[in-house]
This record gives C-alpha cells, structure tokens and sequence, in this order.
C-alpha cells in the first residue's frame, strides 16, 4: 500500500511541466489533486520514475467568461464547483453534479481537469461535458488544441489525450434562459459510485425541445451520449406519450456490461426510471 | 527556462526538502516524494491523532485540515504540501476549535473504539464551517466519507446536529 520509489518535480508553468513530461518519455505522470492517482500509486498500479505536480500553475487555474464560452481551468476544485458563482449561473449542470461526487474531503482536492483526464465511466464529471457540449483544451509537444467531448472520450479509460499531454482548461457554452437542465444518479449510498447516472440539457422553442443532449454515466465503457433518445425527443413537446417513447428508445443507445453486482437488464432498467424522472423535471422546468 | 534537472531520473529516491506550518509551528523536513502526509504526522512529528486507516481516501480516519480545508492525508504525498499550513486533531484541539464538538462526542458516547473519531471531528468541523445549520440529511451525507464500524453514526449525527444548534443559539463559538 505504498507507492514505488519516484522523483518529483515542481512545475511553475505549462512549458516546465511540457518539457520534464519529455525528458522522462513514458515514466511521468501529472499529479494535480492526485485524488485518483495517489491510490493507483499506493497499489502499484502505476509505477512513474517521475511525478509533475502542475498544481502550481497559475494558467490552469481560475474560472472566467470568454466570449460564449465559461473557461474552467483545470485545476478548478469540485468544491469550487458549488461556490463559485460563474458556475452556478452559466453551468449549473455542473453546480448540480458536484455534490454526488465522492464526498466533502475527496471534493476538497479533486480537480476538474483530472476528473475529464482521467475519463472514469463511473463519474459525473467527464459525463457532463458531453451533456454541455464542452470543448476540451490540451497542450501538449506539438501545441494547443481543443477537442470537443464527443470526440475525446474513445475506451475504458483512454481519452485522445496523447502521452505527455495535460488539460489546461474546459470550455463550456454559457448557459442561456431558453434551457433547461436536470441531474440525478441512483447509489446506494450518497458519495458511492452511481449504478446509474444522467445529465441532460435541453434548449426550448415554446414548449418544444429545439435540440437536447443526454449524457449517461456508468453505463459502459465511457460516458455515454444516448443519441437515439434525443433524436425522439428534438421538436416535440414533453408529454408523458413521448417520455415513454423516449425510454423505448434507450435500449438502442445503451448496452450494459456484464458485472457481478448489476446484470446488464437491471442496469438497463435503472437507466430507463431515471430518464423517465429527469425528463419529468425537465417537463416542470427544472 | 524549464527549471527541470535531469538528474531526477537517475535517482529516484532521493529526499526533498520540505517546509511547512503544523498546528502553528513551522517545520522543515527532508522527505522522500512518495511518503504520504498521514505518515509524515505521524512518523516525524509523533502527531498520531491522524491515523491510517484504508489509506485510499475511503474511510476517513487521516482528514487533517490543509490550508483551511478538511483533506485526506492519505492521498498527499508529503512533499506536495511543502509550503501549506497544516492543522491535525492535536491542532484544533489545543486551540479549543472543536471544544463543543469533542464535549458533545463525549457526553453522547459517539464513539466505541475511538479510531475514527479525530476524522469525525475534523469532517464535523468542516461541515459546521461550510453550513452553519445542517438538517439531519446533509450531515449524514457530509459523513458519507468516514467510516465507523461502532456506533451506527446515530450517537455522531446526534453529536453534531446537537452542536450546529447550541452554536446558532449562542451565535457561535469563536
């Protein structure tokens, strides 16, 4: 339970982290809030010659307004996702997903950015940039490039994150008054990994879904956009006929693993309850 | 311009240099990187009030306060903590923070073995810190990190709810 011999070294910007990620090839790691990857290490499950603590980069930090977009970087906290006010106005599907992640003390330290790098299945965080349609912002040897989450998550977690390539920030689009968005996950016990997790967030014409998009967690492999549902649900109304609809349409976008704990058709029908309930509260405005 | 010495790959082991606050007393150390804070308390500074339990973030036992915030010392290694301020139970204790708290434990006997109380304490704390007035639910759900297999938590939601109350009543301890 303790963690193999390494180096570390201190990276006070994004170019310092870059280059000692070079030098050390495959064996570096970026430690951020280390939430995760502290107990990789203490099991052995990684074994890094060399560790970068980026945590003191002050160009990943800070959550701003730019242009449609709210940029979060990536050091931001997940307790600062339920205190900082730019979040709670133009990403409050975000807001609402912070406290079903892992509990207070864990929050307190994990970051954002680590949470989207790491691309847990299981967690809200990486599920909700698809929701929110985010673009994810990468430096790496060969520059900055952002990549939409559609396209970043790709397996188990494996990102289109290359070696030696940290996240720097998350861009989100400002949330705007014609949408709606809801959130909920079944545990067992509050702080547990959810059996199933949705975030959706849909913009209305009237009473009508203009476009929507609904992102499920712990599901399969990766975050997972139900795209067969939304395509039910865009230009109509949310009446109970078309919520029904919309939950027929689920088994076309979801495949379960096989798992001890939860057979693929509970997990299926779980995923089925709670997609009736959000849309429910999304229905009611909420 | 990289600040990067290339030396670091040859040795891996090597000790770093450390300093920090603890419990209002600055010290220095030289750590090797993969020792954790909870074992740094501990070992060096015999602060065993912290203590080791999963050491993987799940049951609680090793929360000290980092900079002001409930953390687990399990998942930092000590020398990511070079420069903060760190209070442990002994801390808090000794300066009367959590006195109510540690009185209301008492008087409820919201602990058995007593191995996961310093993290109750330090998570309890938190909570007061961040809502003033907790219902019955948010305090279960701040617990849901902290492990005790003794009491069931009833005695500890007791303890703390008992104590948001006599804070609200008294406008507060300072």
């Amino acid at each position: 339970m303790k963690a193999r011999a390494f180096s570390y070294f201190r990276a006070a910007t994004i170019d310092q982290a870059l280059d000692a990620h070079a030098r050390a090839g495959d064996d570096a790691r970026f430690i951020a809030g280390g939430q995760s990857l502290v107990p990789a290490l203490s099991l052995r499950l990684q074994a890094p010659r060399l560790l970068i603590d980026i945590t003191h980069i002050d160009e990943l930090r800070g959550v701003r307004r730019e242009g449609g977009h709210l940029r979060i970087g990536a050091l931001t906290r997940h307790c600062e996702m339920l205190s900082e006010p730019l979040i709670a106005e133009f990403a409050p599907l975000l807001h609402a997903a912070a406290p079903f992640v892992a509990h207070p003390a864990i929050r307190n330290r994990g970051t954002f950015g680590g949470s989207v790098a790491l691309a847990d299945p299981a967690s809200e965080f990486p599920a909700m940039t698809l929701a929110l349609d985010a673009e994810i912002e990468i430096a790496g040897p060969s520059g900055r490039r952002r990549v939409k989450a559609d396209d970043f998550f790709i397996d188990l977690f494996e990102t289109s994150l290359q070696p030696g390539e940290l996240i720097t920030a998350i861009y989100v689009p400002l949330f705007r008054a014609d949408q709606r968005f809801a959130f909920d996950e079944l545990a067992r016990r509050r702080g547990d990994y959810a059996l199933v997790g949705c975030g959706m967030l849909a913009t209305f014409a009237g009473a009508r879904i203009d476009d929507i998009r609904i992102s499920f967690f712990s599901v399969g492999n990766t975050p997972t956009r139900v795209r067969g549902v939304e395509a039910t649900l865009i230009g109509s109304r949310l009446d109970a006929e078309r919520v029904v609809a919309a939950q027929g349409a689920l088994e076309g976008d979801l495949a379960p693993p096989e798992s001890d704990e939860v057979p693929p058709a509970m997990r299926l029908h779980l995923a089925r309850v709670l997609l009736g309930r959000l849309l429910g509260r999304l229905g009611e405005g909420a | 311009m990289s600040g990067f010495d290339d030396s670091l790959l040859n040795e891996a082991d090597e000790t770093v240099r450390i300093r920090m606050v603890v419990n209002g007393r600055k010290v220095a150390w030289e750590v090797a990187p993969r020792e954790t804070l909870v074992d740094c308390l501990r070992d060096r500074l015999e602060l065993t009030g912290t203590h080791a339990g999963c050491e993987m973030g799940a049951c609680g036992a090793c929360l000290v306060q980092l900079d002001g915030r409930a953390v687990h010392s399990c998942l930092i290694f000590a020398v990511q903590a070079d420069g903060a301020t760190i209070d442990t139970i002994e801390g808090l204790s000794e300066r009367g923070a959590i006195a109510d708290l540690q009185a209301e434990f008492h008087r409820r006997n919201a602990l058995q073995c007593g191995f996961c109380t310093p993290g109750m304490l330090v998570n309890a704390h938190e909570l007061l810190s961040q809502v003033a007035q907790p219902s019955r639910e948010e305090i279960r759900d701040a617990l849901s990190g902290n492990y005790c297999r003794c009491t069931g938590y009833e005695a500890i939601v007791d303890a703390i709810d008992a104590v948001a109350k006599a804070r609200g009543t008294s406008g507060g301890v300072t």
